[in-house]
């Protein structure tokens, strides 16, 4: 039985259109004027109970209207959502024990006071027993590493441990189901491996189902075997990471610190350049060829720092519009 | 018993939170002062005029009403307002309870939490004015404690039922500044209801207004009220505006959703 069900989902959004300028401004001030904007336009699929899915798309694509049709928060315009086994709109106390939104650029922990303070909040409103309140405090605090920072107030944490108390605030009540919006959003590299190794221990401990957002390819990379791509309101893919990566993205990105310039012509020799700063060059280069340009480059050049990174989602998610493959 | 561990922990989280800002609550406390001053006026004016209540009065009625107004300050539209701009009403909408007793409980945390400067200020008070004295008997005690809390009330649930009009328009603060101005003249806050004209008066005694700050405060002094109109139209007024507010709160949020919550 799917956890997530999802079938010709579509949101449609009156926005208000305001021509620039004083004409513009009194023109709207009288008479304002709503041009529709699709922003979902007829997605299905479907989530096993325990499954870790990535959710892609550029900003603006449509994943956190998405995300807050799952959730309950808004409408649908047409389709059918079910999640849990329950609409979610109705937002029902059932069903609204059973999930958890995460957003990662909103916070719900009362700012001046320690993250503990919010947390007894959330266990009285989830109805948490006692018991249950400090076992799973124990359990949440050692998985996050959170040990000590529980009674500082949330201002002077930083920005990754307020993330890990956000994160222990959403999931206090142990719900099966986790919607997560840009949970690593503006951490650094550290926090960001912190929380997607808590998220995965959460997964396997509980079997919670995860549906996850995120402008980081690590994330999706490190969490989901399966992704969903989302590109102006439409899914345009729905499988297996391995095969996205391997289909729309074969190559990664070589960045090298050169010690004395070079021509381009001389360094076109290395691979597919694709751009060059004074010293810095950044080379585009196959994934079966990587080691044997990555060893060749450090072997015929003088180079002060080399890395390899995957290239961003966004470039991906085009690639994968682009070639036009449908889910 | 769920019900009243919930009350119980959002209380002790909203009281921990207002001490917080115990600088700016006794700085709260004291910029409530505006009916002190209004003493000031009105009990100079009775020394030389016939006002049908006595300097004395109009002290311990200027009192009244700053003990009151502290009973009553509310401010959950501005709070209301700032959580659907900047949309941090969504995250609560998510949890299995109405976002309204999380403003409820940091409003009666807060009461708790100046109660501490409210009494230094009327002890103070009385110190400089021990003429003004004055212990009321214990009926009318009582009477002005149910009326302070109507008035707190009916108060919060009036503000409330506007605030939730920033669902629709992004100032709906704007509602209350304009609400304000009439409760300012009509409630007794600038001169108690006896000031005004008969029929005047007999018109605004069916307004909420008067509930508001007059009629507690002229319980708590013993000045003649009418007892049973007051509850009335405190109750009628109550009723009305929680219904509105119920209709409204669905309507908004339907709104809210609409335009991507």
């Amino acid at each position: 039985m799917s956890i997530v069900v999802v079938s010709d989902l579509s949101k449609v959004y009156p926005v208000a259109v305001k021509e620039p300028g004083l004409k513009g401004t009194l023109s709207h001030f009288f008479r304002r004027t709503y041009r529709s904007i699709e922003a979902v336009k007829q997605v299905s699929f479907e989530i096993q109970p325990g499954e870790v899915v990535g959710f892609l798309g550029a900003n603006g694509a449509g994943k956190t209207t998405t995300l807050k049709m799952l959730t309950g928060l808004i409408h649908p315009s047409a389709g059918k959502v079910r999640v849990a086994d329950h609409i979610p709109f109705r937002r029902k106390p059932a069903f609204l024990q059973q999930i958890t939104l995460v957003m990662g650029q909103k916070q719900q922990l009362i700012w001046d006071l320690p993250a503990l303070d919010s947390l007894k909040i959330n266990a009285a409103i989830y109805g948490i027993s006692d018991k249950d309140y400090r076992q799973r405090i124990g359990e949440l605090t050692e998985m996050l590493s959170l040990q000590g920072k529980l009674n500082q107030a949330v201002r002077k944490l930083s920005l990754g441990e307020r993330m890990k108390c956000e994160l222990m605030a959403a999931l206090l009540h142990r719900p099966k189901v986790l919607f997560l919006d840009e949970p690593t959003l503006g951490l650094d590299v550290n926090a960001q491996v912190a929380v997607r190794e808590f998220l995965r221990e959460y997964n396997q401990r509980y079997g919670a189902t995860i549906l996850l957002t995120s402008h980081y390819m690590a994330d999706i990379t490190a969490l989901c075997q399966r992704v969903l791509v989302i590109h102006k309101g439409q899914l345009i893919y729905d499988g297996g990471l391995d095969d996205l990566i391997n289909t729309f993205a074969p190559y990664r990105e070589v960045q090298v610190e050169l010690a004395h310039p070079m021509s381009e012509t001389e360094l076109s020799f290395y691979g597919e350049i694709e751009a060059v700063e004074g010293l810095s060059v950044r080379f585009c280069v196959q994934r079966e060829a990587l080691t044997r340009t990555v060893a060749k480059i450090l072997a015929e050049l003088e180079v002060l720092d080399l890395s390899v990174t995957d290239p961003p989602v966004e470039e991906i998610i085009g690639r994968v519009f682009s070639t036009g493959v449908g889910s | 018993m769920t019900v009243l561990r919930k009350a119980r922990v959002l209380l002790t989280s909203y009281y921990a939170y207002m001490l917080e800002y115990r600088a700016e609550l006794f700085l709260w406390a004291l910029s409530g002062s505006l009916p002190l001053i209004l003493m000031g006026v009105w009990t100079k004016a009775a020394q030389s005029g016939q006002f049908g209540l006595s300097s004395l009065d109009f002290t311990r009625y200027f009192l009244a009403v700053f003990i009151v107004r502290q009973f009553t300050v509310v401010w959950v539209i501005w709070e209301f307002e700032k959580e659907v701009i900047e949309g941090r009403l969504s995250p609560r909408l998510l949890q299995p309870l109405d976002p309204v007793w999380h403003h409820v409980a940091s409003h009666v945390a807060e009461r708790f939490a100046r109660m501490p400067f409210l009494l230094a200020l009327i002890g103070l008070f009385f110190l400089l004015y021990p003429q003004a004295f004055w212990i009321p008997k214990l009926g009318n005690f009582l009477l002005f404690l149910i009326a302070v809390i109507l008035a707190f009330i009916l108060r919060f649930l009036i503000q409330y039922t506007f605030a939730i009009f920033a669902f629709w328009t992004e100032r709906a603060s704007a509602i209350e500044s304009f609400w304000f101005l009439l409760y300012l003249f009509l409630s007794g806050l600038i001169a108690p209801l006896q000031m005004f004209p008969e029929p005047v008066r007999n018109f605004v005694l069916w307004t909420p207004f008067p509930y508001l700050v007059h009629f507690p405060a002229a319980l708590l002094i013993g000045l003649p009220v009418n007892l049973v109109q007051g509850f009335l139209v405190i109750l009628g007024w109550g009723l009305l505006f929680f219904v509105l507010n119920r209709l409204l709160w669905r309507r908004g949020l339907k709104q809210y959703s609409g335009m991507g919550a």
